[in-house]
């Protein structure tokens, strides 16, 4: 007997919107000329828009289901309910309001995509995503995430270690550092096109870790969430996850990275050298100039009233893993 | 034409006063609406917290707007519905404030104060309150005329928190300084066309027994 289960995620294959309804809707949106106009503004809070788009479609990327060993979370929190890690995003190529990532990146395809390892190597190596994934063992991994404005979320995330794939490309002794780079597409990425909505940063948008960082087995390449593939708003299709650092840490839909001996610089310190440092460890005892890092808003299943702040931990609670990293440093002047 | 229009603002005063009530609730009507319907993410505390600000110096601007409008198109008549239009920039600010405090720091007060000691940019957005908050209340027609001069220097405080509000703005952006920056063009201009009054209220700080 042939039994097909359904999955809660599935919807009915009566639920696709037709192709030509879904094509005609866009030119539909796309005639309100003040809709684009007002998409020049900056996105930022709504400001100056009385007149937001609020228009609901369907995402570009069709997300599948991922095969996956659960590995046992090192917190007991409750997750972050799905609907609501996928729709509170930082992403400035989409956008600086929290909702615009969501809204902007519904035309972003990131298949095939494919991403160079390279730098002080080896054996640098141009990687088809599909086939690294196929070839790596998939875990789901439950992490905590605190953004540095001051909440946080419980992800599981689903991918592999960024050891196990740093090592492939066999680094030399002489390398020191890895610098990450996120994709530079302004035709798929409005923010790095128009400087009103990427917030005026200079893109490509690019990370670094110290190799010892990059090596601890809490270091994460995350290519799902959830069960499934990664959306684009979350950085679709492979991103870093380090949970020990605040989440700009993370960089989202990674073209490359390249080993160094130098530090290599990253976006938010070029932007704000004073706010934001390399190592951005979490750290409750060390505030960011403009708001307390003491606590924190976890967003969970709760309602917008019914959320408590809940205290930082030091290291976001993974001290036991990675304090040892920062031994003998001054995390006040290393922050 | 502008006779007709003097004298319609005058007569329906009643009606366009219910008229204005309701339009200027509509960014806070928006705002619920944006949050149940979830039109503004997952967490929206932020949009929340910035759509009110917006909303209370969107609110400010077209007040600044009323007297030179009046000026220029002869219109006195509008400047009756200037008190009504400035109570919301108030309400407006009463809500962002209270969004920040209940929504955002969950109602610690402890952290509220340090917050509010420790951080330039929300010293800054609470001296405006405040200074909104003592125009609020001496808006009120009694406290009005026994204030006589005095009243006209508290609310001359506008054109400094104006600024002040812009400078908030500015400061809590993580990047970008676009858009305070197209306020301050705006509110700029609108100073510019009232120098005099602005003198004539900096001016009345300097001899306090001048009396016109």
């Amino acid at each position: 007997m042939w039994l097909k289960f359904k999955r809660d995620w599935e919807e009915p294959e009566s639920a696709v919107t037709p192709e030509a309804l879904f094509k005609q809707r866009r030119n539909i949106i796309k005639g309100f000329g003040v809709a684009g106009a007002a998409s020049l503004l900056p996105a930022t809070g709504h400001a100056a828009s009385w007149f937001g788009g609020d228009d609901e479609e369907p995402a570009a990327i069709v997300r599948r289901a991922l095969n996956k060993t659960d590995i046992p979370p090192l917190h007991n929190d409750a997750l972050t309910p799905e609907a609501k890690a996928i729709s509170h995003n930082n992403f400035y190529e989409f956008g600086t309001a929290k909702d615009d990532p969501v809204k902007n990146s519904r035309q972003f395809n990131p298949n095939p995509w494919s991403f160079t390892i390279d730098g002080l190597v080896e054996k640098p190596l141009t990687l088809d995503l599909d086939d690294v994934m196929a070839k790596m063992a998939l875990e789901q991994r439950i992490y905590r995430l605190r953004c540095v404005e001051a909440w946080s979320m419980v992800i599981p995330w689903v991918g592999f270690s960024l050891s196990d794939l740093l090592k492939q490309v066999k680094p030399l002794s002489s390398a020191r550092y890895v610098a990450f780079e996120t994709l530079y597409d302004p035709e798929q990425m409005p923010g790095q096109k128009s400087r009103f909505v990427g917030g005026g940063i200079n893109y490509p948008y690019v990370e670094g870790l110290r190799l010892d960082e990059a090596m601890n087995p809490l270091s994460f390449m995350a290519v799902g969430m959830y069960g499934k593939t990664l959306p684009a708003q979350n950085g679709a299709p492979l991103r870093l996850v380090l949970p020990w650092k605040y989440g700009f840490k993370s960089i989202k839909s990674i073209v490359r990275i390249r080993f160094t001996d130098v530090e290599p610089p990253t976006t938010w310190n070029i932007l704000s050298p004073h706010e934001y440092g390399f190592y951005a460890n979490v750290n409750p005892k060390v505030d960011h100039p403009r708001w307390s890092q003491a606590s924190e808003r976890r967003i969970d299943d709760a309602g917008l009233l019914g959320r408590k702040r809940i205290d930082t931990e030091m290291f976001n609670g993974y001290g036991e893993q990675v304090a040892h990293l920062y031994k003998n440093m001054d995390l006040t002047r290393y922050f | 034409m502008s006779k007709a229009i003097n004298k319609t603002l005058a007569s329906y005063r009643w009606q366009l006063k219910g008229l204005l009530h309701l339009l200027l609730l509509c960014p806070l009507f928006y705002c619920v609406l944006a949050v149940v319907n979830g039109w503004w993410g997952g967490d929206p505390v932020q949009a929340i917290i910035h759509y009110l600000a917006n909303s209370a110096l969107n609110i400010l601007v077209i007040a600044l707007c009323l007297a030179p409008v009046s000026r220029k198109f002869k219109l006195p008549s509008l400047l009756a519905y200037r008190r009504l239009i400035g109570l919301y920039v108030f309400v407006y600010a009463l809500l962002h404030l209270a969004a920040y405090l209940v929504i955002d720091l969950g109602l610690d007060w402890q952290l509220f104060w340090q917050e509010n000691i420790q951080r330039p940019y929300i010293w800054l957005g609470m001296i405006a309150f405040v200074v909104l908050l003592a125009m609020s209340i001496t808006s009120l027609k009694a406290l009005q005329q026994k204030l006589g001069r005095r009243w006209l220097q508290l609310h001359g405080f506008v054109y400094p928190i104006t600024l002040l509000v812009l400078v908030h703005f500015w400061w809590s952006l993580k990047s970008g300084w676009l858009e305070p920056v197209l306020y301050l063009v705006v509110v700029a201009g609108l100073f510019s066309l009232r120098k005099l009054q602005i003198q004539r209220w900096l001016g009345s700080f300097n001899n306090t027994n001048h009396t016109k």
